[in-house]
Order: structure tokens, then sequence, then C-alpha cells
């Protein structure tokens, strides 16, 4: 029973994503409205976390699957996909490293600005 | 046999899961970066159709249930995200300048390049969301104009690329805070690299999974923003 329950309150909050996805005129999709939802519902004690926690941790764990069929479909789009192959390829390389190089750097600089603080704080 | 192939309802389900098992092995004896278990598995899994003359949507009859699951699992990374709530108020200052500066940088770092190519509009507009997560991307991309198409392709390659080469990253750049971590990589390769970040520990798995969220809803604003750079 417990994987059945667990799995009925993913797929119902996944079905009210998807009826928010489709009645709000905004460019987000179902899944983002789902995730915001589940964080809400547990924030305010609808259900416990251990209420969805097994089946959850089952399905981020096999997530990398997911991504195989689409991504296995790059091989019908080569056709649109080679008149614009170097700049693409080199635009997605080097701005996929930078971004993560600012904003891992400029996360850490601030937590250790304010960590910097606090204990200086502590210390008068 | 190819006519069985093609008509299975089991055999793409069953190429994707070996060929992602097989990338977990190899990642295991080489230690590779480049030996990452997604990529391995997608080449080998396009090589399989190509070798049984599979066509793609015949493999894609079994394939989508394993896509069908994204959504919930989506919806799933609010859990661990709940777990680390306590940790994100205490950091909420550097987790929106972390995923604010990587927006922009994203966004500019597709400007600059695209005039050093002398990129057109609509191939510009293609690449401003390649940094988000493939539902919104592809909406933003169509309504800058974009090509959608194009624009999924892009975002795909661009998770990929995370994902192999996060932990390479946050090495060679000394980003050690695991906070700092997810945040790097759920900014800069949304979902796919946040496969990566789960694996790499709790709080950069939840980090990266609310990169994903905040990050995608400000391109929204700043890529219609961008577009108008170039004409």
């Amino acid at each position: 029973m417990k994987y059945i329950k667990q799995f009925a309150i993913i797929l119902v909050i996944s079905f009210l994503g998807e009826a928010a996805g489709r009645f709000i005129p905004l460019p987000v999709p179902a899944s983002i409205y789902g995730l915001i939802f589940m964080l809400g519902a547990l924030r305010l004690g609808v259900f416990h976390c251990s209420a969805v926690k097994e089946t959850s941790t089952f399905l981020i764990e096999i997530m990398p699957l997911m991504f195989i069929p689409a991504a296995a479909g790059l091989l019908t789009m080569k056709n649109i996909i080679k008149p614009v192959l170097l700049p693409y390829a080199v635009i997605t390389a080097v701005s996929t490293v930078l971004v993560m190089v600012v904003a891992g750097r400029v996360t850490q600089a601030v937590i250790r600005r304010s960590q910097k603080r606090a204990e200086a704080e502590e210390h008068e | 046999m190819n006519d069985f192939v093609n008509a299975s309802l089991f055999f793409g389900g069953a190429v994707s899961i070996l060929a992602y098992g097989l990338g977990v092995l190899l990642q295991k004896k080489t230690k590779l970066a480049v030996c990452n278990p997604l990529l391995i598995s997608i080449c080998i899994t396009i090589l399989a159709l190509a070798l049984t003359r599979t066509e793609y949507s015949c493999y894609m009859k079994s394939a989508q249930y394993l896509s069908y699951l994204l959504t919930p699992a989506t919806v799933c990374l609010a859990v661990p995200l709940y777990e680390q709530l306590s940790l994100l108020r205490d950091n909420w200052k550097a987790v929106l300048a972390g995923i604010l500066s990587g927006v922009l940088t994203s966004l500019s770092c597709v400007f600059v390049l695209a005039l050093v190519f002398k990129l057109s509009h609509k191939e510009y507009v293609t690449l401003l969301p390649k940094s988000i997560t493939t539902a919104i991307g592809i909406g933003v991309s169509e309504k800058l104009g974009g090509y959608m198409s194009l624009t999924a392709a892009v975002i795909i390659l661009t998770g990929i690329f995370g994902n192999v080469f996060a932990e390479s990253v946050c090495r060679i750049f000394h980003i050690t805070h695991p906070v700092a971590k997810g945040i790097a990589i759920g900014t800069a390769s949304h979902a796919v690299g946040t496969a990566k970040a789960m694996e790499m520990g709790e709080i950069e798995g939840a980090m990266s999974s609310l990169s994903i969220v905040v990050s995608g809803l400000i391109t929204v604003a700043g890529a219609s923003l961008f577009a108008q750079f170039i004409q």
C-alpha cells in the first residue's frame, strides 16, 4: 500500500501542475508548477515528507534514464543541426562552463563573506 | 525480425536502460568524466537504432514511458529541496546572487558569441534559453520566434555537457561549497545537470533543483530583453 499511496500523491500533484500549466497563460511547464505545489504542500503540512519519500527517492535516482529518449532524438535532427554545428557547439560549450563558474563562484563568495561577518560579530 | 523490433513495446525501454547500465560499468572501470553513463547510453542507443534499422518513432513507442516519468520526477525534486529549506533560508542572498549572475552570464555570453559568429536574429534567439529546462526553453524560443526544435537540441546538449563536466569544472575552478556547487550545476545545465548534482550529494541536488525553477523564471524575462540586442 505504501508505494501506491506515495505514487498516487505524486501523480495527483503532477496532474494539478498540468492543469496549472494549461490554464495559466505563462510559458511555465507542468513540471515546474508541480514542483512548486509539492513544496507548498510539504511546507503547509498537507502531508509529511515520509508520505512521498521512498517513491520520490526512486524517481529521482532513475531520472537520468528519462533523458535518454529525447537525447536519442537528436539523431532525427541532424539535418537542422548540421548548418549551424560549429558556432552552436562553441557557444554551448563556452557558455555552459562560464555560467557554471560564475554562478558557483558568486554563490561561494557571498556565503564566505557573510560567514566572515558572522564570525567578526561573535568576536566583538 | 526487423518488423518485430519495430513493433516491440519493450525494445526501446530495454535498450535505453541496458545502455545506461553499461555506461555505469564503463565509468566505474575507467573513472573518466567522458565515460559518463548518460552520454554513453545515448551513444549506444543511437548506435543500436542504426544497427537494427529501427525508426526513432518506433523506438519512442516504448521509450516514451521513460520520458513520461519526467514530470513526476521533477515534481519529486521538491522533496530534497524541502529537506534543505533551512539551509536555503540561511543562504538565500548567496543563492539568489549566484543564480542571477549565472543567468546574466548565460544571456551575455550567447549575445557576445552570436556577434562573433555573426548569427542572424533567429539563430540568436534560438540559443538564448539554452541553459534552462526544456519545457520553459521551448516556450521562450517560440515566443521570441526562434527555431524551436533546434532550441530543444541545444538545451539537451547543454544538459549533457554540464552533466559530463560538472565535477571537473567545480574542481578546476575551486567551487567547493556544496551550496555553490548545486547552484552552479543547476543554473548552467538544468535538470540533466541536476541528475549529476543529486549523485554528488543531497545539498548539491536540492540547490540544483531550486536553480532550475529560479533560473528558468528569470530567463523568461531576461531573454525577451536580450532578444532585442541583435536584429
